[in-house]
Formats: structure tokens, C-alpha cells, sequence
């Protein structure tokens, strides 16, 4: 499942790299893009699994960025 | 600006504020021999600086202490709050009290212009694609309601007043109006539209109320697919992007090392101060944070992309922006590229001399017929075809038509029909396709038909190569005289003729194993998928409404105007050379900094020149990116 989540605050450019690392380091997570400019992150993961492995990327982020609020 | 912004900006004024009281106090010894004020002598003053420089770092830097506090315990160590809380701390330890606030001040002065700067570009950009319809009319039981355009239904019938956007694709079922097109293709002229035209979302309706039938819900209308390509478009990175993140991920590291020895290193090693060396070592971790390049670098190929969609031309990433900008060889095809791809009547030869008598019967012959020459010769004839004159119709697959048109054995059709039927003809020596017409047995002249050139199409030629592309080639299926006839008309290097689909694979593959430069093939993408995706970059041509076209090209021109190509190959090299600008800007300055700041040559001033002066010259530059104007006039 590919899913288009919004990334409320990500207000800095290297955030979003260290992001899309930390993300695309979860074992599960078959793709992961992050796009500063449009505040954007799709992540590409098994359906059955998808649920837990967002709450790991929010998880991931957040050690990344604070303030980041995902909207899915 | 956002209510953070807001709150930012207050801080920095009131912060600000202070630090200009700060500054006679700082420079009091300066002041004192400039003026001879013996307020600037007293050891009064000299005790205010303290309590007013931490005032002033009070407002303006605690939330970065804070955030650096709370990253150290989630595990971030490197990141720009850390640098700043570490290199402003250090300095007021140093007793440089002043430089302690004004690295703070304008790191905040800094990120507040840089969060500032891309909100409004991504707004900008937003809003030149703003092409999404709020809502849709539907009628339903004779009665219209207001309801999202996604709850539409194929099939449904939708109105549109004057004003509005068309929601969803469709077919005019009634009224009249002209449609403002230009938030898609970047087109000033209003288009007409009547019952019949199909039409696309994404237009505004200017005049008339026109009822549409729907074609195609709405996640698979044209507004939809646009919306989504551009929004995607900068996700697919470019190579200057990999590279700057990658660089990123060791400049700070590298930088923060560099400090550590540069402050440890000299002290130990051959018994320099401590507080000169911790001092030079500080001014690197201002100099250490990568902001400038990691924001500039996307920001510049997003307002590339968004300036080059403003004119109607559709790039589906930043790579491709980057591989348009290296283009050497662009390769066209024929037909409905460079060509309108329908027939115009170009020349009436009647050997009685009723050029009229001839087209009429001509049109009334082919009435029938849903040959695309039929309908150019029925275009041609502009008036509607009396059926009472025409007595029946045979069609001769491969040869033509034969017609009964009052009461006369009309035949029309190619140089084959005339021969089979012992008819004595002048064949046609100029290039294009003749149909012959023969009434009653006897030759009566004959129609010539031409595939002319786009308008601008010679014009995208030249305005190609004065961009400095190297070889210009047209492929095409048609034969060799029209072929190469067009090519020289337009003034194209290279033409290959007679091609099946297939072989323009091939001499694509042939082109680019010729010359290793990037190779951009311009089709119309109706049948020509294949060419698009093996060519380093595939531009479909008229992608209003045609699906194939915008799947399976890189890059997508709006309109059906071949000079866009050269405007879009101007955007993505003024895009580049801004990237590049950055970049060499952005590690000059900080290398030529870090490098005097090791020497004792630079300050703490210069560190912040380097840091937060770079990315605020390396945002201004970005933005200029959005501005695109110029290249359509030229164009």
C-alpha cells in the first residue's frame, strides 16, 4: 500500500533528508519519499502490516522533528 | 505569515531592540576615543552590557537552548539547534557577549525569512496551478444542486455558469460559450465551444451557461491528473539534490570535528590560549550548518517546475528539468508534432475551370466517409451537404469512392481508382495527397490535400537552435518527398522517412549510441509511447485530454505549440544555473570563512554572514526560478 501523508510543521530542509532516512531504515518500509517543498511523505508498505509500521515512521520522525504532526 | 512567523518576528524586534541599545555599550571603548563622551568611560556602562546582552539572548534564544536540550535526549546531536546553542553559549563564556546575541539573532532573522520565503513560494506555485473546482452543479430530477465535483457519476449532467470552472471532463449538450484555458496551457485566447466538443476540466467558462454531460469522474479528469503530476514532480530528485543532501549528511559532522581538534589541537599541542583557539573553534560551528544548500537546492527546481507548468508545460520531476537542461539532439515526429496532423485543401484543380462545381461534388461524394481526408474535404467545402442530390454511395476500400450525385456517376479517390477505371488523368506532380474526381467516365481535376506545418513550428526550430541545441531530426512514417520537403520548409538538420512505429525505436537507439549527449523525442504520444519512453527525455505534445500522452512522457506540453520546447529546455537551464550559483556560492563563501576563521582572520560576524547572509542570498536567488514570463514572449 502506498499512502500520501501530509507532514505538518516540516519547516526545514534537512530535516526532511534525515526523515526519509530514518523512515526508509524501518525494516518493513518498502519506499519512502519525502518532499520538503510540498511538506509531503508517501510511504510504500505491506498492506498487512501498514498500520504498525506507520505509527514506527510517526515514531521515526518525531525523533527527527518535534513538532512534525502527521496527517494521513 | 503564520501566527509562529508572527510571534518570531516580534521576538526579533523586541530582541533586536535591546541588542541596538547593547551595541554603544559593547563598543564603549570605540565610542569613547571617536566621541571623547565620558558616559562611554564609565564603569557603570561597562556592567550594563552583561544583564543587556542576556535580555536581549533571553528572548530571542531560549526555545533553541530548549530544542537543543530535548534533541541531545532524543539522540539528534548534530543538529542547527545544538550548533547555535553551543556557539553562542561559548561565546558568552568567551565574554563576547554581543556576538553571543547577534549569532542568535540573526540565525532566528535568518530562518524566519527562510520559512517565510518557501511558504510563499509554495503558495505561488499553488496558487498558478490553482486549478481545482470546488464544486459542481448537478442536475438531478430537473433540479440543480451544489455537491463536490467527486460525487459526480459518469453520465450525469452537470451546468456551468459564466465564471465558473469546469469540474469534470464532458461533452457540451447545450449552449454556447468560450473558455478561458489558460491555468492549463498558459493560452491567452478564449477557445469556443458548442454542443458536440467534448471539453476539459480545469477551464473557466466565460460567457454562456453550458450544460455538460459527464465523461469521466473526477479522479480520472484532466484537473486531477494534472494536479497530481505536478504535485509528485519533486519528488523524483534530481542529481544536484542527491548530492547536496548526501553532502550535508558529512559537511556537519566534518565541520563539527574540524572544531573540536582546532579548539583542543593548538592549546595542547604547542601551548596556545585556550580561550583564542575555543574561540576561532566557534565560528565553524556557526559556519557548520548546511541549510542554505539543502533548502535552495529543492527550492530552486520546485519554482522551476511550478514556473514552467504557469506556461503550460508539465515536468514530472526535477530529473527530468535536469536532463532538459543537458539536451543536445531533439527528435521529432511528423505528423501532430511539428505538423497540424489534419489535411487542409491547399489546391483546387478543375479542368473545366469550376473549381466549385468540383468540391461540391467532391464533398457531397464523400459525405459518407470517415476518412480523415474525407472530413478535411468537407471542412473545406464549409456548407452542409444536401443527402436529396445524392442518389447512393459505394466505398472502394483502398481506391476511393463511387457516388450517384443528381443523376451523375461521380468517382473519387487516388491515382489507383483513376487507373482501374481506364480514366485519362494528369497525376500530380507536387507534394501532398490528391484525391481525382471523375464525373461521368470523364477526368473532372482533382483536390490536393496537405498536412501543413504548426504556425510556430519553424519558429521552434530555430528558437532550438539558437538555445544551442546541436541536431535537430524529424522521423516519420510518410514518404520521402513529404518528408523531407517539410524538413527543409522548417529548417530541421536530419529527417528519416518511410518509418514503421517500430523503427523509430530503432533510429532513436541509433541517434543516441551517435552522440552520447542527452536526447529529447517530441511526439504527440497517440502512437509513439514506446519513442517516449526509450528517448533520455520523452515530451508528449497536446496533452490536453489525451491520457497516453501524460503517462507515458517526462515531460508534457500543454498546448499544441512545438516553441514551448525551447522555453521549457530556457527554464530548466536558467533552473540549473541557479542550482549551481547556489551551490558554488554557498560552499565558497562558508569554505573561504571556515578558512579564515581557522587563521584568526575571520570573526564571529563573518560566521554569521556565511551562514544566515548565504541563505538568505541563496533563497532570493531560488525564487527567481518562478519567473518565466520572459521565455513565453520569446517563444
Amino acid at each position: 500500500m502506498k499512502k500520501n501523508i501530509k507532514l505538518k510543521g516540516l519547516d526545514c530542509a534537512n530535516c526532511a533528508a534525515k526523515i526519509e532516512r530514518a523512515v526508509s531504515k524501518i525494516k518493513e518500509v518498502t519506499d519512502c519519499r519525502v518532499n520538503f517543498m510540498t511538506q509531503r511523505m508517501v510511504l510504500e508498505a505491506p498492506d498487512d502490516q501498514f498500520d504498525t509500521i506507520l505509527q514506527a515512521a510517526q515514531k521515526a520522525a518525531k525523533k527527527v522533528h518535534a513538532d512534525l504532526v502527521f496527517v494521513v | 505569515m503564520s501566527t509562529y512567523e508572527k510571534k518570531t518576528l516580534w521576538r526579533i524586534y523586541i530582541a533586536g531592540g535591546i541588542f541596538i541599545l547593547l551595541l554603544p555599550v559593547h563598543f564603549r571603548d570605540t565610542m569613547y576615543s571617536l566621541t571623547g563622551f565620558s558616559l562611554f568611560a564609565s564603569p557603570v556602562l561597562a556592567k550594563l552590557e552583561l544583564p543587556l546582552a542576556l535580555l536581549s539572548y533571553a528572548v530571542i534564544g531560549l526555545d533553541v537552548l530548549w530544542d537543543a536540550v530535548q534533541n541531545i535526549l532524543r539522540g539528534q546531536v548534530f543538529d542547527e539547534n545544538f550548533l547555535m546553542a553551543i556557539a553562542t553559549v561559548g561565546a558568552f563564556f568567551l565574554g563576547e557577549y554581543a556576538e553571543g546575541v547577534a549569532v542568535m539573532l540573526f540565525y532566528q532573522v535568518g530562518e524566519l525569512f527562510q520559512s517565510y520565503a518557501v511558504s510563499k513560494s509554495r503558495r505561488s506555485i499553488a496558487e498558478a496551478m490553482d486549478i481545482r473546482p470546488d464544486y459542481a452543479n448537478v442536475l438531478r430530477d430537473g433540479v440543480t444542486t451544489q455537491v463536490d465535483p467527486e460525487e459526480v457519476a459518469v453520465g450525469e449532467l452537470i451546468v456551468v455558469k459564466p465564471g465558473e470552472r469546469i469540474p469534470l471532463d464532458g461533452v457540451v449538450t447545450n449552449g454556447h460559450s468560450s473558455l478561458d484555458t489558460s491555468a492549463l496551457t498558459g493560452e491567452a485566447a478564449p477557445k469556443d465551444v458548442a454542443p458536440g466538443d467534448s471539453i476539459i476540466s480545469g477551464c473557466i467558462n466565460q460567457s454562456g451557461v453550458l450544460t455538460i454531460e459527464v465523461l469521466r469522474e473526477f479522479s480520472q479528469s484532466t484537473v486531477a491528473k494534472v494536479l497530481e503530476l505536478v504535485e509528485t514532480a519533486s519528488d523524483k530528485k534530481s542529481r544536484s539534490e542527491r548530492f547536496i543532501t548526501r553532502f550535508a549528511r558529512y559537511y556537519t559532522p566534518s565541520v563539527v570535528s574540524a572544531a573540536f581538534l582546532l579548539a583542543i589541537l593548538p592549546p595542547l599541542l604547542a601551548g596556545q590560549p585556550w580561550t583564542l583557539w575555543i574561540e576561532r573553534a566557534l565560528t565553524f560551528l556557526v559556519i557548520s550548518c548546511p541549510c542554505a544548500l539543502v533548502i535552495s537546492v529543492p527550492l530552486s527546481f520546485f519554482g522551476g517546475i511550478g514556473g514552467a507548468s504557469n506556461i503550460g508545460v508539465l515536468v514530472k520531476g526535477s530529473n527530468y528539468l535536469e536532463q532538459l537542461a543537458q539536451a543536445e539532439q531533439v527528435v521529432f515526429d511528423k505528423t501532430g508534432t511539428l505538423t497540424k496532423g489534419s489535411f487542409t485543401v491547399t489546391e483546387i484543380h478543375a479542368t473545366e475551370g469550376d473549381k466549385e462545381r468540383l468540391l461540391t461534388l467532391a464533398a457531397h461524394a464523400e459525405s459518407g466517409s470517415n476518412h480523415p481526408i474525407a472530413a478535411s474535404i468537407l471542412s473545406a467545402y464549409g456548407q452542409l451537404v444536401d443527402s436529396a442530390r445524392i442518389g447512393g454511395i459505394e466505398e472502394l476500400p483502398g481506391f476511393g469512392i463511387r457516388a450517384e450525385i443528381d443523376g451523375h456517376t461521380v468517382l473519387a479517390g487516388n491515382a489507383k481508382l483513376m487507373a482501374q477505371q481506364n480514366i485519362a488523368f494528369t497525376p500530380v506532380q507536387t507534394t501532398g495527397t490528391a484525391v481525382y474526381v471523375a464525373v461521368d467516365g470523364t477526368y473532372a481535376g482533382h483536390i490536393l490535400l496537405v498536412d501543413l506545418p504548426k504556425k510556430d513550428a519553424k519558429q521552434a526550430i530555430s528558437d532550438l537552435k539558437s538555445t544551442g541545441i546541436r541536431q535537430t531530426v524529424m522521423l516519420t512514417g510518410d514518404s520521402r518527398a513529404v518528408g523531407e520537403q517539410v524538413a527543409a520548409e522548417l529548417g530541421l538538420d536530419r529527417v528519416c522517412t518511410e518509418l514503421l512505429p517500430a523503427d523509430k525505436v530503432d533510429w532513436v537507439e541509433k541517434l543516441m549510441a551517435e552522440n552520447k549527449g542527452v536526447l529529447a523525442f517530441v511526439g504527440d504520444g497517440i502512437n509513439d509511447a514506446p519513442v517516449l519512453a526509450r528517448a533520455d527525455v520523452g515530451i508528449a505534445m497536446g496533452g490536453l485530454g489525451s491520457d497516453a500522452a501524460i503517462e507515458a512522457a517526462d515531460v508534457v506540453i500543454m498546448t499544441d505549440e512545438p516553441s514551448k520546447i525551447a522555453a521549457a529546455i530556457k527554464i530548466s537551464r536558467k533552473t540549473l544555473r541557479i542550482v549551481k550559483q547556489n551551490i558554488v556560492f554557498a560552499l565558497g563563501v562558508k569554505g573561504v570563512v571556515l578558512l579564515l576563521g581557522a587563521i584568526g582572520m575571520a570573526n564571529m560576524w563573518g560566521a554569521v554572514f556565511a551562514d544566515v547572509g548565504v541563505s538568505v542570498l541563496a533563497i532570493l536567488n531560488a525564487m527567481r526560478t518562478l519567473n518565466v514570463k520572459s521565455f513565453l514572449k520569446t517563444a
